[in-house]
């Protein structure tokens, strides 16, 4: 092996201790504080307790299951609504306004969540912007129970995450020759032919990496299931926080955290198999 | 579908109105926030009672302006600070892992590159939780064999600063990478055959050539670590940065003053785009 000059070490050194010490040491300490459990004698032991707890509350791994089901669901609902509006800036409406429509997507996501999903609870709320509307137009008499549902969550889940989805889309579909298009179109395919045979293959890509991230977006968040969630709208994000903030059961809260991890690192790994995407590309 | 292809009339209006409702959606929560910001009521939602601006000035029993209020006032001036700090090194590290990853060949480098990655499928909360646990785990180890008590490995200013830098970092990386993918190697040899050192060339070509997004990327952290919640609940100390005290605010105190400072982020955030569009256009 050639030797290294010193610049390749004042470079590494400081990655090296960034990604150990605060990405791998944490994340190890975290798996094996979730085997310590403290026994009657108010030693701690290693004991599968932590996870024991876990299986045999009911409420947490329905949680567990309803967050998960949850996340996949709104991933969805995220590509459903968003899909035609990238597709819309990128294809259809003239260049010149497009970048400025593009301008309008971010202001969101810079704004930040907490702000954001505090305007959805003014908007939904019993008194609040859109029961007004609608008494005021006489659709109806008394207001719409909308807050505190999981009707609620989901919109604010949607709205924190979806964004994020449009610009990995975009930059998929910009490089999408528009003659392969009209090649089709003249051949006369129909358009959902030219939407599933050459635009859908054609985008996966950057669905796939938008799609994680809304993914990873949704599964980890507190404020939104927390804020507008109701009594039924369980997030397992809440009961880590919980085992963190008000019971301070951190070796339970460290076993949370790990299935937490383990559950999305999972699906996101399922989903970068089935469309054939690497981790180095949702980066991108 | 696209621009150079016909289509019904019917199907592009019905796409026209698609788009329309999509951007009302997106920007329902923002105005409904900064119009009720100016509402002359104890109330965060309607009815609309005048046009008042106590929410932002006014120090009476009942009501307690923005401007007023100092323990708000100290939460915007703590994620300042946080944002500044956590901005410096993400920038600073983010950008010499680019150069690192983009530069240099190494073993194990791809482990690396993917460790550097995780942080974007991490959930915010297990990051949070597992940074926790490490810090107090060695607080006390150092503290019980040293005798020194580390405060910054307790919850506080510092440790958040360290927890969104974590992933901070990351931003950069993948916002400098990217910038760096398009430099000339040709400039870096001429240098190098001209007698310059590794670091000259570091420090004399490729950041120069690296400036505008490391500005972009140094913006992109700072906004991050201003809006970030999930990661900074779990390492807060004693002062609070601006979005976990808004959270406590919604959760259990909420007056309209959460109105004003909403107003305040979403006006500065939406002017600062539309400069920055404006300049960028200048350019182009």
């Amino acid at each position: 092996m050639k030797k290294r000059s010193g610049t390749f070490y004042l470079l590494m050194v400081p990655v090296l201790l960034w990604l150990v010490v605060l990405i791998v040491i944490p994340h190890l300490d975290m798996f094996f504080r979730s085997f310590r459990f403290e026994n009657d004698d108010g030693l701690m032991v290693f004991s599968l307790n932590n996870y024991l707890s876990f299986f045999e509350d009911k409420i947490y791994w329905l949680t567990f299951v309803q967050t998960a089901l949850y996340s996949i669901g709104v991933t969805f609902l995220a590509f459903v609504v968003t899909f035609p509006v990238a597709f819309y800036l990128t294809k259809v409406i003239a260049k010149k306004y497009s970048s400025f429509m593009v301008l309008l997507l971010l202001i969101p996501i810079w704004i930040g969540e907490l702000v954001t999903i505090y305007g959805w609870m003014i908007l939904l709320s019993d008194n609040g912007v859109i029961n007004n509307f609608l008494i005021q137009i006489g659709l109806i008499n008394t207001p719409i129970e909308m807050l505190y549902t999981n009707f609620s969550m989901t919109i604010g889940l949607l709205y924190m995450s979806m964004l994020f989805m449009i610009v990995p889309m975009m930059s998929a579909l910009e490089s999408l020759d528009d003659s392969l298009i009209e090649a089709a179109s003249d051949l006369g395919a129909s358009k959902w032919t030219i939407f599933r045979q050459i635009i859908i293959p054609y985008t996966t890509p950057g669905i796939a990496s938008g799609g994680i991230i809304v993914f990873m977006l949704v599964i980890g968040d507190y404020v939104a299931p927390n804020i507008l969630g109701g009594k039924s709208s369980l997030w397992f994000t809440e009961q880590i926080y919980n085992k963190f903030l008000a019971t301070f059961n951190w070796n339970e809260g460290a076993a949370f955290g790990f299935l937490l991890l383990l559950l999305s690192s999972s699906i996101i790994w399922l989903a970068l198999k089935l469309t054939g995407q690497k981790l180095e590309k949702v980066g991108s | 579908m696209i621009r150079t292809l016909p289509c019904s009339p019917l199907y592009i209006t019905g796409y026209r109105i698609y788009i329309a409702l999509f951007y009302i959606f997106l920007i329902m929560p923002l105005v409904t926030i900064c119009v009720l910001a100016f509402n002359d009521s104890t109330f965060i939602a309607l009815p609309w009672n005048g046009f008042s601006l106590d929410w932002f000035f006014a120090n009476t029993d009942e009501r307690l302006g923005l401007f007023q209020d100092t323990d708000l006032m100290l939460s915007v001036w703590t994620s300042l600070k946080t944002g500044f700090f956590v901005a410096l090194f993400s920038t600073i590290v983010g950008t010499i892992a680019a150069l690192l990853f983009e530069e240099e060949q190494f073993r194990l480098k791809g482990l690396l590159y993917f460790l550097a990655l995780a942080p974007l499928v991490i959930p915010g909360v297990v990051l949070g939780i597992s940074i926790l646990l490490s810090s107090t785990y060695a607080g006390t180890y150092v503290e019980d064999n040293f005798g020194i008590n580390l405060a910054f490995l307790a919850p506080s200013f510092w440790l958040v600063v360290i927890g969104q830098f974590s992933f901070g970092a990351t931003y950069v990386m993948l916002l400098v990478g990217a910038r760096l993918k398009k430099f000339d190697r040709v400039l870096a040899e001429a240098a190098l055959s001209l007698r310059a050192t590794r670091l000259e060339v570091i420090w004399l070509i490729t950041i120069p050539f690296l400036r505008p997004a490391i500005i972009g990327a140094f913006i992109v952290a700072f906004l991050i670590s201003f809006s970030n919640f999930n990661t900074t609940i779990f390492l807060i100390g004693s002062d609070p940065t601006l979005p976990v005290d808004l959270y406590s605010r919604i959760k259990f105190s909420s007056t309209p003053v959460l109105n004003a400072v909403s107003f305040l982020i979403v006006t500065f955030i939406t002017f600062s785009a539309v400069i920055s569009f404006v300049i960028n256009r200048k350019k182009a």
